[in-house]
């Protein structure tokens, strides 16, 4: 093929392409977005295989081992053959620190507890079916301990709560923004689409919802939760508390771009080539603003996982044992933490990577949302 | 009749040689101008003429270096001539210099006005007409708040702009769309400039609008004795207004010469299929319009050879698509590039 | 009413005000008046000019006519080629359907007239889809021939609007229009958003497909220039108000109203040698929420009268088929455009 034809049949790739791959393809250049998409699906992947992936599970203590600090993770082991690659770490052995008279783990450099792949350990059943004992790492002899974030106060792995709490936290943003994303097309569209008294009353609606400084309000809603209702109800309860303040935003941006539509010279258009009130909204508006909705979704989760942390971290919001990072951080709330144990605060460091990537995402779909822009 | 060419080296403002200007984007570079000469002189005014996307605004914001991101000069020079009072000319290539310098800011505006076609974009809607004249003539002529006032109010009574006084401190939203391209040009003259860039300037007003105002740059030309380049698509207001018209097509020009001879001898084949295509007012004329073929080819994929040399009736075959002509000299200074006249520009 | 004199639209003391209201409590606070009592006719066949600044209500007319609008007041006779003829401001959706496929609209704007997230087939396709019931390859057939109608590759029907230049996305507009073959079409300033040479094409093709079809135009546009090259008829609109209505000879060379003698001055004539005595006139277009009184027109003309001030002057016929609404008519000798 020559030069010239392959250039013609790239241009005529374009002309036919939808908005979806134009889309695509302004987001593909957009590098940071890119690089924060690939961990954002990592971390989605996380919370889907987290049996698999954590060594061990949440509720697994071993008591001789509270506060024990992360232990260094060696690569490569020497042997009679020569150095050869096998994970290890070294064992703990506790000391008595002669000021304070506390105990304290340093490495014992005598024992060195292998690390393998695929090692079966605590029987768990993935993605709700697969029944298994294996896990992706862990210690060859489960009796062995392995701390690779350390340990907290009743010696369980801080690694392996991380990974359990990513599904709670990552899973909370996606489910309030759901429901945020219901209660605001569907009210934000009423108040664009049919205008008037409806949309007044709306507006004034989510005026006063906006008008309430959110963080009281999220804890005197979160306080009114029974006590005595199950994990899962609790759950549930707070990603409702959270949309019920998330759906005022989408709702206005949803009213804006149908306010704005509705006088598009193409919606006329439709209108006087005789199609139906519904297919309207449907075939030519909803497409038109569907993609700056995921963009602000995006932008949205975020603000949901940061608002479920906080909450936790109050104690207003989910509570052990659910395992998420905002409760695993409340834990990390004392004084004694902060000097001895500051490796319970691992976790923020996970917050922090998935707040900052979803925001890139969400910057690079928001520049790319609009293909078409002159 | 065709106007006496009388072009004195005295009387030179400008001088655009070689002009290119590229936007290199992520699909290709763009040459929005692609080597583009025109000179401007003194109590005349140059008419820049072309379709959209022919780079004639492009070329118009380069002279100040208004040009938007990422588009830049590549080459070429920009010789702007300063007359003093004393009669002593000082020579500054604008292309050199760079976009925020002190030299460059010192002539904008004060020697070099520049109108757009949006007044309601190039107006501040937060800041009175008197806030934005009167910053002009603080910042170039250095002179104090009231002076400043007495000047702007003589100003905005000079372009026609009712009530003056009133008008100067009322904010531009207040004004019509005739009003604030009056106060647009009253800002762009307040300093006296030498030279007065105007882009499109009655192309967002009516045409009874746009008569107000042609005439009135007519008259200020008349009175202060700017040189004016006027940026439009128009060819009806180019016959009203011009006295030298560059015709552009594709970041080139097709044609350069004295507007009489552009309307009566059009030599390059897009000014003749240009003219042909115009809705004439009378009724003499063929009822059909003659169109040129095709279009204006986007920018990424210039032809080979001549550019208009896809839509031209007049193509010599085997040398069009191959070579990109120069400009050939037509004699009083008029000029065309099209190979065509070439045998001309020889004899 | 009925179509025997050749009448296609009759439109009736037309008006469309706009409430305009302010403040927290949306008060009333008093009305644009876009188009003021204007009443016209459509001949079949013929292209009906409509032509005057921005303001001046020829959109709005135009809009109602198609009742993307509903008139405040007013009406608007059509009469088809069998029955009974229709007042198309009295009807709802549902009555209106029909008759939207025989009056079509071509938009300003080739940009945001086609939903650019719709291949052409879509867009061209819908109103044969959802009026004649038209799927798939028979679909496919007809835009594929009313492309071809518009000059442009029925292998295009799979591009998408940002693959086309203006000019073709116009074309694409009209093989819209012409998808359902109308009676009427209103072109809304069809041509002002293109290129010189791609707008000679586009005025080309459309009066070919006015000669092919039987056509009827409403042609709204500023530039009268346009103007005089497509329209069979002119009608001239200031401020609401239609002002002067003649064959388009008759208004060019002998105007009656003095705002068309000053507009047709002003239009910029592409020849250096004819540098034109432009009557320049005095002032802006006045608010339309607050036309002055008597003639609309009287502040800026330079051959007002007292009476101008107070009585507003009704349209009336000077001589065979050219109605104006000055009521210095008969006594001013006015310019066209050879004097």
């Amino acid at each position: 093929m020559t030069a010239r034809a392959m250039e013609s049949d790239r241009q005529e790739a374009i002309n036919v392409a939808t908005q979806w791959q134009l889309m695509w393809w302004r987001f593909r250049k957009h590098r940071l977005a890119m690089t924060s998409l690939v961990i954002v699906i990592l971390i989605y992947l996380v919370a889907l295989l987290a049996e698999f992936l954590a060594p061990f599970t949440p509720d697994e203590f071993q008591a001789d081992y509270t506060y024990a600090p992360p232990q260094r993770l060696h690569l490569f082991l020497e042997t009679e053959n020569g150095l050869r690659f096998q994970p290890w770490v070294y064992g703990y052995k506790v000391e008595i620190e002669e000021e304070a008279l506390r105990r304290v783990f340093v490495p014992d450099e005598e024992v060195i507890h292998e690390i393998g792949f695929f090692v079966s350990g605590v029987p768990v059943t993935l993605l709700g079916f697969l029944e298994t004992d294996r896990h992706l790492v862990g210690p060859k002899d489960p009796e062995a301990p392995m701390f690779l974030f350390g340990a907290d106060k009743l010696g369980r792995d801080m690694l392996t709560r991380m990974i359990y709490g990513t599904r709670i936290s990552m899973s909370i943003g996606l489910v309030g923004v759901a429901l945020s994303l219901i209660l605001g097309i569907l009210l934000g569209g009423l108040s664009g689409f049919l205008g008037g008294q409806v949309d007044n009353i709306i507006q004034r609606v989510i005026e006063f919802i906006r008008s309430v400084p959110t963080i009281p309000l999220w804890m005197g809603l979160a306080a009114a939760l029974p006590t005595d209702w199950p994990p899962l109800r609790i759950y549930f309860g707070i990603t409702v508390i959270l949309s019920f303040i998330g759906w005022t935003e989408l709702a206005r941006v949803i009213r804006g771009r149908f306010l704005a539509l509705r006088t598009e010279d193409f919606v006329i258009a439709a209108h006087l080539d005789g199609v139906g009130q519904m297919r309207i909204i449907l075939h030519h508006m909803v497409p038109s603003f569907l993609s700056h909705i995921i963009a602000a979704l995006t932008l949205a989760i975020p603000n949901m996982i940061l608002a479920e942390t906080s909450l936790s971290f109050l104690g207003l919001g989910l509570r052990p044992p659910i395992v998420s990072w905002g409760v695993l951080l409340q834990e990390a709330q004392n004084i004694r933490t902060v000097a001895t144990a500051p490796w319970l605060f691992s976790t923020g460091g996970a917050v922090f990577i998935a707040i900052l990537a979803l925001n890139f995402v969400g910057d690079g779909l928001r520049d790319a949302a609009d293909p078409y822009a002159r | 009749m065709p106007v006496e060419r009388q072009l004195s080296a005295e009387d030179l403002l400008l001088e655009v040689r070689d002009l290119h200007v590229h936007f290199p984007l992520d699909e290709g570079t763009v040459k929005a101008v692609a080597g583009v000469d025109f000179d401007v002189y003194r109590n005349r005014t140059l008419c820049v003429v072309g379709e959209s996307g022919c780079g004639k605004s492009v070329s118009a914001q380069s002279i100040l270096q208004l040009v938007d991101r990422p588009g830049r000069i590549v080459q070429g020079q920009i010789r702007f001539h300063r007359h003093d009072a004393d009669g002593s000319v000082t020579v500054t290539d604008l292309a050199a210099l760079r976009s925020s310098s002190r030299a460059l800011r010192a002539i904008r505006g004060r020697h070099i006005g520049m109108v757009f076609q949006e007044p309601n974009t190039s107006l501040s809607p937060i800041h009175t007409v008197g806030n934005q004249i009167s910053e002009v003539i603080r910042l170039h002529l250095g002179e104090d708040e009231e002076a400043a006032r007495r000047r702007g109010i003589e100003m905005l009574e000079r372009v026609g702009i009712a009530r003056p006084a009133q008008n100067y401190d009322a904010y531009t939203f207040e004004l019509s769309g005739g009003m604030r391209q009056r106060v647009m040009i009253a800002m762009a003259l307040v300093c006296s400039p030498a030279l007065l860039i105007a882009d499109e300037p009655t192309t967002a007003l009516d045409v009874t609008t746009q008569a107000q105002i042609m005439s009135l740059l007519q008259e200020l030309q008349a009175d202060f004795g700017m040189g004016v380049m006027l940026i439009t698509h128009d060819l009806g207001v180019v016959a009203e207004m011009a006295d030298d018209v560059v015709v552009m097509y594709l970041g080139q020009v097709a044609e350069y010469g004295d507007v009489d001879r552009i309307f009566h001898a059009p030599a390059h084949p897009y000014t003749k299929a240009l003219l042909r295509s115009i809705p004439n007012l009378d009724f003499d004329q063929d009822i059909r319009l003659d169109s040129i073929r095709g279009m204006v080819p986007d920018p990424f994929h210039r032809p080979a050879g001549c550019p208009f040399g896809p839509r031209c009736d007049e193509v010599i075959e085997g040398r069009c698509e191959a070579e990109n002509p120069p400009a050939f000299s037509l004699g009083e200074g008029g000029s065309v590039r099209c190979l065509h006249y070439e045998e001309v520009a020889l004899s | 009413m009925s179509s025997t004199n050749g009448t296609l639209l009759s439109v009736r003391n037309l008006s469309m005000f706009y409430p305009m209201r302010a403040g927290f409590l949306q008060g009333h606070r008093g009305e644009v008046r876009a188009v003021d009592d204007v009443s016209f006719d459509i001949q079949a066949g013929e292209t009906l000019g409509l032509v005057g600044e921005s303001g001046c209500g020829k959109t709005t007319t135009g809009r109602c006519i198609l009742r993307v609008v509903a008139p405040t007041a007013g009406e608007l006779w059509y009469h088809p080629r069998e029955g009974e003829s229709v007042d198309l401001a009295r009807l709802d959706t549902g009555g209106l359907l029909p008759w939207r496929q025989e009056i079509r609209m071509i938009f300003q704007d080739p940009f945001a007239s086609l939903n650019p997230r719709l291949p052409v087939l879509e867009i061209v396709g819908e109103c044969l889809k959802v009026n004649r019931g038209l799927r798939g390859s028979a679909l496919e057939e007809r835009v594929a021939e009313l492309l071809g109608m518009v000059g442009l590759r029925p292998e295009y029907m799979r591009r998408y609007p940002h693959a086309f230049s203006g000019g073709e996305r116009q074309r694409i507009g009209i093989a819209r229009a012409l998808a359902l073959n109308p009676r009427l079409v209103v072109a809304d300033e069809a041509v002002s958003a293109l290129d010189v040479s791609v707008r000679s094409q586009t005025l080309n093709l459309l009066q070919d497909l006015q000669n092919e079809m039987q056509l009827t135009y409403l042609f709204i546009s500023h530039d009268l220039s346009v103007i005089r090259y497509v329209c069979n008829r002119v009608a001239v609109m200031y401020v609401g108000k239609l002002v002067e209505l003649a064959d388009t000879r008759s208004l060019f060379l002998t105007p009656q109203h003095p705002y068309t003698e000053a507009l047709l001055s002003s239009v910029p004539k592409p020849d250096p040698r004819v540098r034109s005595q432009r009557i320049v006139l005095e002032g802006d277009v006045p608010d339309p929420s607050q036309p002055p009184s008597g003639c609309h027109f009287h502040p800026r003309c330079r051959y007002a009268v007292d009476r101008c001030a107070e009585e507003t002057p009704p349209l009336r016929e000077t001589a065979d088929g050219h109605h104006v609404a000055c009521h210095l008519a008969d006594e001013i000798e006015l310019v066209g455009i050879h004097g």
